[in-house]
């Protein structure tokens, strides 16, 4: 099995991310499923920025353990990855064993600017693992577009100082697209139809904010970025009214924000989509790291019964297509729909297959007759959804109890009318959502002992489920809970072991509230995802 | 269309001689003078007695939360811009609850008409000081008097920006469907305060009769002769206060810069394959 992981380290301000990226696409070149961990503190310049690259060939979304081969642009880099791996630095700022490169020496040569260091290593890296410089180049031509002659040259300085320890065997497949999950998030939200975006910058989120407001130039496609994350809720639901499909992203204290705004959602039925992506908590916590420690917080979120729907993919390739569905099912029920992520997520790249154009269900469309009632109240509590104007009509939304019309009551008849029919809207989605694959299992099959997880720790539970003949059970949807799913793919189930990034067990006691009860329960609050390694080692210990 | 079709079937439930009757008839009547259908119009409204408006009127309406019907009146217009927007609001709703919502749709210049019912009290939650009250006011929640100042907001909204600066007396309907029809007809964000008796808790007519006129010669543009006369009244004292279109200029509003080229269909497809390309 050929599986390979590279390290890249350095200061914030050096560039780390995207010399991440172009060793992502050298192994995509070489025909490699590529991952890639980004870590970094919550500054802008110093401190110790570091980039995973795992190459495998087969479908990867975790970082393994140890990395075999390590660019150091620092010294730093070198005593914390350095150890046991083949080490390339820049000789002229760090000392250390392995290839030495002269990186800043070239760089002043060269009159090229202080950040184009990384490329240089890079050549060297490309050398060391025995990467032909064709393929070297073609990823420099990709990554750089109309900059990549100097990097061309400073990539090639790179290779010729640095000498070959290693040899990465090409694979004859082709580099498949390196996307985020916040990347699949933006583009699954416009395949479902999106017709405005509106947020508040907030790490994890922003980089949805930033590649939608890239992607709507010079489209009809609306980005706008408000004053706070309560105005940001509040003018998607203003849109939404003037008949707009819109979705708001944002993290923890933001969202904490947004609550009255998601009741309001609630009982004036007015459709929204938020993408609420974690970070450790409680209040800033620790705003790069990940975490999925809101997943209670946003199964309740907002005060009053109202239903919603709560998606958490696991993976980019379904980032895109539970967030295309969400626009979907927000707007089929009326309700606000979740996409539940988090840092390792959003922001990790990884080789995404996806088909842009996979089906997705239409929406029935039809006329109103007679007096328009904005909440007729019928058999599946789904009222006919039309936004202003309409001919000869009104459109009453409102955020108190209200009759069909949408007028305010406080008539007990009327307010027992309102609450079930919002009940019963949540049993229609229910039952609904059975159509839906909303569950999937990893691993093998059909093992006695599973992993229950949800979320971006799936991919680590899958990879340890293949080398550890373990069943691997996912739900995707959190809400409505797919009991009836989840009880079939638990048949013959005799040990379970929940696994998820909380200290309290969110998932764990959202399962023992269906009855489902774990044996037992990894936790991980660290910030940073599961390696291979390590959450082998931890699934060893529950299951002596 | 007549004015009273303008009014839906809801029961009315503000106190008699409550203020806001005149704001309500007042706006029935510009809308049915300016030949406008309760489908082409939205009225948005927050929490407290004005936000019954909402029910009140036959048109479109989105009742909204406390504090918050600005930034939806604001996504209702980028959603679609030929509807007109009112956003009523209470002095606790604008200037206390979402003061924030208030500067920045004056900053942006957004192209909705906002009414503030300004009874210079709480009603709804039966007699709290708000940010305009007197200074001393003694409600419920501070029974010794406040230990606060009020702010002048129309101060404040010309500081923010606001293209459009009116103040109107819901006891002088004629001067008030003059402010609300230029209101509705300005091009970008149009801010009315109406001084507005409530009949329960803070009944102000006698002091508002004595002092309130309308400045004659007054040119709307000058803005340093309509800064004078919004400082004139700081809500304190007794000073003469000032009633009409005190300021109005031109500007490019928000839905004109944020909407400018983004007609049509989005190519998702398009879109999506292009991006993809790129990674």
């Amino acid at each position: 099995m050929n599986d390979y992981s590279i390290c890249i380290g350095g200061q914030a301000g050096e560039g780390i991310n995207k010399a991440g990226m172009l060793i992502g696409r050298v192994l995509g070149l070489l025909g490699y499923h590529v991952y890639m961990y980004y870590d970094y503190p919550s500054l802008i310049r110093g401190g110790h920025n570091y980039a995973i690259l795992r190459g495998a060939d087969h479908e990867i979304g975790a970082v393994s353990g140890k990395p075999d081969i390590v660019c150091a642009l620092d010294q730093e880099t070198v005593q914390q990855h350095g150890e046991g791996a083949v080490l390339i630095y820049d000789a002229d700022v760090a000392k250390g064993e392995g290839i030495g490169v002269p990186a800043t020496t070239i760089i002043k040569e060269e009159g090229a600017s202080p950040i184009a260091r990384n490329t240089v290593l890079i050549g060297a890296l490309c050398r060391a693992a025995g990467i032909p410089r064709e393929i070297l180049s073609e990823a420099v031509k990709k990554e750089f577009g109309p900059r990549s002659e100097e990097n061309l040259r400073l990539a090639l300085r790179g290779y010729h100082a640095g000498e070959e320890r290693m040899q990465i065997p090409i694979r004859k497949n082709d580099p498949l697209p390196l996307l985020t999950g916040n990347d699949a998030i933006a583009l699954g939200l416009i395949r479902g139809g999106l017709d405005a975006y509106v947020s508040y910058p907030m790490t994890p989120s922003s980089s949805i904010l930033h590649t939608m407001a890239d992607l709507a130039q010079d489209t009809p496609l609306l980005v706008i970025h408000p004053e706070n994350e309560i105005a940001v809720i509040t003018m998607a639901l203003g849109l939404s009214y003037a008949g707009k499909r819109v979705a708001v992203g944002t993290s923890g204290g933001g969202f904490c924000l947004m609550t009255e705004g998601v009741s309001l959602a609630g009982m004036a039925e007015q459709p929204v989509v938020i993408v609420m992506a974690m970070r450790p908590g409680p209040s800033t916590g620790m705003p790069t790291y990940s975490s999925q420690g809101d997943l209670s917080f946003v199964l309740h979120a907002g005060h009053g019964e109202f239903p919603r729907i709560v998606i958490a993919p696991g993976t980019t390739e379904e980032a895109y297509e539970w967030s295309a569905r969400a626009v979907h099912l927000a707007w089929r029920f009326q309700v606000p729909v979740f996409v539940l992520s988090d840092k390792n997520l959003g922001e990790h790249p990884k080789s995404t297959e996806i088909d842009p154009e996979f089906p997705m269900p239409v929406a029935s469309v039809r006329s109103p007759r007679g007096t328009y009632d904005r909440y007729c109240n019928t058999p599946d509590g789904i009222s006919p959804f039309y936004p202003p104007p309409l001919s000869d009509n009104v459109v009453k939304v409102n955020s108190y109890t209200h009759d069909d019309f949408g007028i305010t009551t406080e008539d007990p008849g009327h307010a027992a009318a309102n609450a079930v029919k919002l009940i019963r809207k949540g049993a229609t989605i229910e039952n609904e959502m059975a159509y839906y694959g909303c569950l999937r299992v990893d691993g093998a099959e059909d093992a006695p002992i599973a992993l229950i997880c949800f979320g971006s720790t799936g991919e680590a539970c899958r990879e340890i489920g293949e080398r550890l003949s373990l069943r691997v059970i996912r739900p995707i949807i959190l809400e409505p809970f797919p009991l009836a799913q989840c009880i079939d793919a638990l048949m013959g189930v005799e040990r379970m072991i929940v696994v998820e990034e909380n200290a309290t067990g969110q998932l764990d006691s959202l399962l023992r509230g269906f009855g489902i009860n774990a044996d037992r329960r990894i936790a991980n609050v660290s910030g940073r995802p599961f390696s291979l390694d390590e959450l082998e080692q931890k699934v060893r210990e529950v299951m002596q | 269309m007549k004015g009273a079709e303008f009014i839906s079937r809801a029961q009315n439930t503000w106190c008699p001689g409550c203020g806001n009757f005149v704001i309500q008839h007042t706006m029935k009547e510009v809308l049915a003078g300016l030949g406008l259908l309760p489908e082409e119009v939205v009225v948005v409204s927050g929490i407290g007695c004005h936000a019954k408006i909402a029910d009140y009127m036959q048109t479109n309406s989105f009742y909204s939360i406390h504090g918050r019907g600005i930034p939806v009146a604001t996504g209702i217009h980028l959603g679609n811009p030929k509807l007109t927007v009112l956003c009523s609001a209470g002095d606790g709703d604008a200037y206390a609850e979402g003061l924030d919502h208030l500067i920045f749709a004056a900053k942006r210049n957004v192209d909705i008409t906002v009414i503030i019912h300004d009874n210079r009290v709480y009603g709804l939650t039966t007699g709290q000081y708000t940010p305009t009250s007197p200074p001393g006011f003694a409600g419920k929640s501070t029974p010794e008097g406040t230990h606060e100042d009020p702010f002048n907001p129309l101060d404040l909204m010309l500081a923010s920006g606001a293209t459009f600066i009116a103040r109107s007396y819901s006891r002088d309907k004629k001067g008030m469907a003059e402010v609300l029809k230029r209101a509705i007809r300005h091009k970008g964000f149009s801010f009315v305060e109406v001084l507005q008796v409530c009949a329960s808790f803070y009944d102000a007519h006698a002091c508002y009769d004595e002092h309130v006129y309308t400045p004659e010669g007054h040119n709307p543009s000058n803005r340093d002769s309509a800064e004078q006369l919004i400082r004139e009244w700081n809500y304190a004292g007794e000073g003469a206060i000032p009633l009409g279109v005190l300021y109005e200029r031109n500007a490019p509003t928000f839905g004109e810069r944020v909407l400018a080229g983004k007609e049509g269909e989005i190519d998702r497809m398009g879109i999506i394959q292009e991006a993809i390309g790129k990674r």
